[in-house]
């Protein structure tokens, strides 16, 4: 119990770690997209658990309704639509040059775990009251992120907004059915 | 203790998982979930660091991240469907009329 308490943050931290890695692998490998999809909402919920442990509570509310309440159901609803027309996920799930592909990822892996392990930035710790604090006054999170967000970062926000209307109308126009999209066999779109 | 460095090799592996994903699935769609993989050890890393340092600007900088992943996600399921409509599948090798 005494070990529990003491060491309460590491212990939280390897089970949280191992449960995204599982999650992790969970989405390349389960072959049912939907799996994928459920493997990927947990993997996103314990990347918000991570996030209240490093004092960006604020942002752990963003990853919770963003992520694994937008982002989850949009890939959801169209691996629902991709269903109802019929199409199946192969039998062959993997390209080709998944060996590769394995061999390539594993060999980033290890050069960017030297990098980590040669670092000297990333020991040692620092005052963090800033996370939580505006003007120097104690306050949460996230009205330290708000107050941050509309007065040094006003010009990115705003530009990001534009991206995000960009995006919105790029969807829409992939969406429409009356684009001209011709298939290669001639027939008529359905 | 738990330091950044636990915090960057725990995004490095998630990194290099959505890294192997996108290069080894066949499935538009898989691909895109790896992408979203790859985005939260950015998070990660940038949240990590914003710890380290006392500083609020990574923080604000992943709120960005999400923003742009919100757009990649949705303009990526445009892009299923769209093929799903000229295609009738989501395989990605299916999609080689670029291919000389």
């Amino acid at each position: 119990m005494e070990f529990l308490v003491s060491n309460f943050e590491a212990i939280l931290f390897y089970l949280v770690a191992a449960l995204t890695v599982a999650a992790g692998v969970g989405v390349i490998a389960l072959k049912n997209p939907v799996h994928s999809a459920l493997s990927l909402l947990s993997t996103f919920l314990m990347v918000a658990v991570l996030f209240v442990v490093r004092h960006a509570e604020f942002l752990a509310a963003v990853q919770v309704l963003v992520y694994a309440g937008g982002i989850m159901v949009l890939f959801l609803f169209v691996i629902m639509l991709v269903n109802v027309k019929g199409v199946r996920p192969d039998a062959a799930f993997l390209t080709r040059w998944a060996p590769l592909a394995i061999a390539g990822g594993v060999l980033i892996g290890v050069l960017l775990a030297l990098l980590v392990l040669l670092g000297v930035l990333a020991t040692g710790t620092a005052d963090t009251s800033a996370l939580q604090s505006v003007d120097g006054q104690l306050a949460g999170n996230t009205e330290a992120v708000g107050i941050t967000l509309y007065t040094t970062y006003l010009v990115p926000f705003e530009i990001v907004s534009v991206v995000l209307l960009v995006a919105m109308i790029a969807a829409i126009i992939f969406g429409r059915r009356d684009v001209a999209l011709e298939r290669p066999d001639g027939e008529a779109r359905p | 203790m738990i330091t950044a460095t636990h915090y960057l090799l725990l995004s490095l592996i998630l990194f290099s998982l959505g890294v192997i994903g996108v290069m080894m699935r066949r499935n538009f769609i898989t691909v895109l979930m790896s992408l979203e993989l790859i985005f939260n050890a950015v998070n990660l890393n940038l949240v990590a660091f914003s710890y380290r340092l006392g500083d609020l600007a990574g923080q604000i900088l992943a709120i960005f991240v999400i923003t742009i992943a919100a757009a990649e996600a949705a303009i990526g399921l445009g892009l299923i469907i769209a093929l799903v409509r000229l295609k009738d599948t989501v395989a990605l090798d299916e999609a080689s009329e670029m291919r000389s």
